[in-house]
């Protein structure tokens, strides 16, 4: 029995494109690796036309992909891609696998675990290798955020966690970087395949935002009291080459699109400025915040549990909040601002 | 048209709470509810009933207690509610629990065809979204997770087209039948229960099946022996500690702002 010990990584892609949350994996698995004598990082990666997507991946640290690169893999389907992976997973039994909890990680990773009978720990926060027993502890939030359970896998293998985009800081990738590929067939035909992708309407231009990799997010919730609030923080947004952002209540009050969610059930976000406006702060939003480099709160409740994680709160109605800030921002672009004075 | 949907009993987690001297869970006096997302799915189902005609049956694997939730799936227009309940299924992780509900479901598809399997995208306690595509894969059905919506649905040619949310837009995909699918809450929006179902719901006693009868399940796959995950710890998050905050009340907006912006550039991570 050899003592490799494999630590893969699932290089997610769509359309040609690799999601940068498996960066952020590769980055985690060789700080896992570090700690497990033994161990090497590699990437697994799957599509139609997809091979250049490996160098990518050597230059994040993986130095070895295994590859299946087939037609049939063209658009994401959980089947063939499951099928894919877990004939792949059996055949070389690595010890760790790491997969995005992306809407396509996660759909794949608990078809994989189930064919090859392992564990699975959904949406980590935190990985580590426990130091006695030399296994993945794995660390979540459950109930709603209001415990983290850390989860192990004791004897079935591979340990596999999905860890949700920007939880793990992004490496920065080497100039160059060599690796291995390792090719494999599929071994299944269109015809196996019982569901076909007809089209996919794409979402609006306007609602397309990368928020979970945006750098400064303005933030709406209840406290906006009407969905027109939401200009006045695109305004602020727009200033600061940000994007919008709400809490889970706004987007179920059909205030914005879901995709400007954040929190628990919604995106993670690790922006260096979030600006949260109005939004009360339950422990579901604050999970997913808690990665920001910087929190200015907003909120008329001094009570409020946002400024429980805010590093800098005021307290105060936000329609006279923001476009003071909008109006000193802008003073302060044109060189004559009272902001400038109280900096200097 | 036999819909069956798996749901669960689910703590109310937005009203769960944190014992400051212990950091447990506060679990008395925090409602039990059906997992919101499970409720949309029952609607789907009774809604294809309405249209097709037939049945639609729920199943919950749970304590006791979970009966309650298969009554509510009763008023809601569910016509049979099946508890799978037995000590020996306890500390289930989601592989023990999507071999539980898959074999439920076999026995169900032996008594007769089933064309759809609905359940909610994710419960709300755990969080983990894995049941669902579990039980697909072990019964080797086409699975759509995250569907928002049903475009056609075609019993007698066994065809479905779904949508799908996903990152970069709605996927609509076509499927054979029977297929599983889990469920966005958009997908139907829960109506006022008819009368004549919240009367018969208040007659209605769920069945119980346990670990041995009617499907006798293999006793290696079931509860803790079954689940390759423990958990090794679990502890309440470490509070981050607060910045100051500052009342617009006491020093007026101005300076307030002023204050709040020198701030974030002394912390050096945007040019503001």
């Amino acid at each position: 029995m050899s003592d490799t010990k494999r630590i893969w990584v699932l290089i997610e892609q769509e359309e040609g494109k690799a999601h940068p949350v498996s960066w952020e994996l590769l980055g985690a698995a060789q700080r896992l690796a570090a700690e497990l004598p033994g161990a090497v990082v590699e990437g697994v990666l799957l599509g139609d036309g997809v091979e250049g997507i490996a160098a990518e991946a050597y230059r994040y640290g993986a130095t070895k992909v295994y590859l299946i690169d087939d037609p049939v893999l063209n658009v994401y389907r959980n089947a063939p891609y499951a099928y894919g992976i877990a004939n792949l997973v059996k055949k070389y039994m690595p010890e760790i696998f790491l997969v995005g909890a992306t809407t396509l990680g996660r759909d794949l990773a608990s078809a994989i675990a189930t064919r090859v009978a392992t564990g699975l720990t959904a949406d980590c926060t935190e990985l580590a290798i426990d130091p006695d027993k030399h296994i993945l502890a794995a660390t979540r939030p459950t109930f709603g955020g209001n415990l983290m359970a850390t989860i192990l896998c004791k004897t079935q293998r591979p340990q596999m966690a999905t860890v949700r985009p920007r939880v793990l800081p992004s490496p920065t990738p080497a100039e160059t970087g060599a690796g291995e590929l390792v090719r494999e067939p599929l071994g299944m035909t269109e015809a196996d395949v019982a569901v076909k992708l007809l089209k996919v309407i794409p979402t609006d231009s306007g609602e397309q935002v990368d928020i979970e990799y945006a750098d400064v997010i303005v933030a709406g919730g209840r406290g906006l009291g009407a969905p027109e609030g939401f200009k006045l923080l695109e305004e602020l947004a727009e200033l600061l080459g940000g994007v919008v952002g709400a809490s889970r209540a706004v987007v179920d009050a059909g205030w914005i699109n879901v995709s400007r969610q954040i929190g628990q059930t919604g995106k993670t976000v690790r922006p260096k400025l979030f600006i949260a406006a109005g939004i009360s702060g339950a422990i579901q939003h604050r999970v997913g915040i808690t990665g920001s480099d910087f929190i200015l709160a907003i909120n008329s409740d001094p009570n409020a549990p946002i400024f429980s994680v805010a590093d800098y709160g005021i307290v105060g109605d936000l329609y006279e909040v923001l476009p003071e800030l909008i109006n000193q921002i802008k003073a302060q672009r044109a060189g004559h601002g009272a902001a400038e004075v109280a900096h200097a | 048209m036999h819909a069956i949907v798996a749901i669960k009993q689910v703590p109310d987690t937005s009203n769960v709470r944190i014992n400051p001297e212990t950091g447990t869970l506060i679990r008395e006096g925090v409602p039990a509810i059906i997992n919101p997302y499970d409720a949309h799915a029952v609607e789907l189902a009774v809604r294809l009933k309405r249209q097709f005609g037939g049945k639609v049956t729920v199943i919950t694997m749970g304590p006791p207690k979970a009966s309650e939730a298969l009554v509510e799936c009763a008023e809601q227009g569910a016509d049979r509610g099946i508890l799978i309940s037995d000590r020996k299924f306890s500390a289930a992780d989601t592989l023990a629990t999507s071999y539980v509900l898959a074999r439920t479901i076999e026995a169900l598809m032996a008594e007769g065809p089933v064309d759809l399997l609905l359940f909610g995208k994710q419960a709300i306690d755990g969080d983990t979204a894995q049941v669902g595509p579990g039980v697909a894969t072990r019964l080797g059905l086409p699975l759509i997770s995250y569907a928002v919506g049903v475009e056609s649905f075609d019993p007698i040619a066994r065809t479905g087209v779904v949508h799908r949310r996903t990152e970069r837009g709605i996927e609509v995909l076509q499927t054979t039948l029977p297929a599983l699918l889990t469920v966005e809450k958009e997908i139907a929006a829960i109506e006022r229960a008819p009368l004549a179902d919240v009367i018969r719901a208040a007659q209605y006693t769920p069945e119980v099946w346990s670990a041995s009868e009617p499907v006798a399940f293999d006793v290696a796959k079931i509860g803790i022996k079954g689940s390759p995950t423990i958990v090794g710890k679990a502890y309440t998050p470490p509070p981050k500690k607060a910045g100051a905050a500052v009342k617009v009340a006491e020093k007026g907006v101005a300076s307030t702002v002023t204050e709040a912006l020198a701030k974030v550039r002394a912390a050096g991570v945007v040019k503001i």
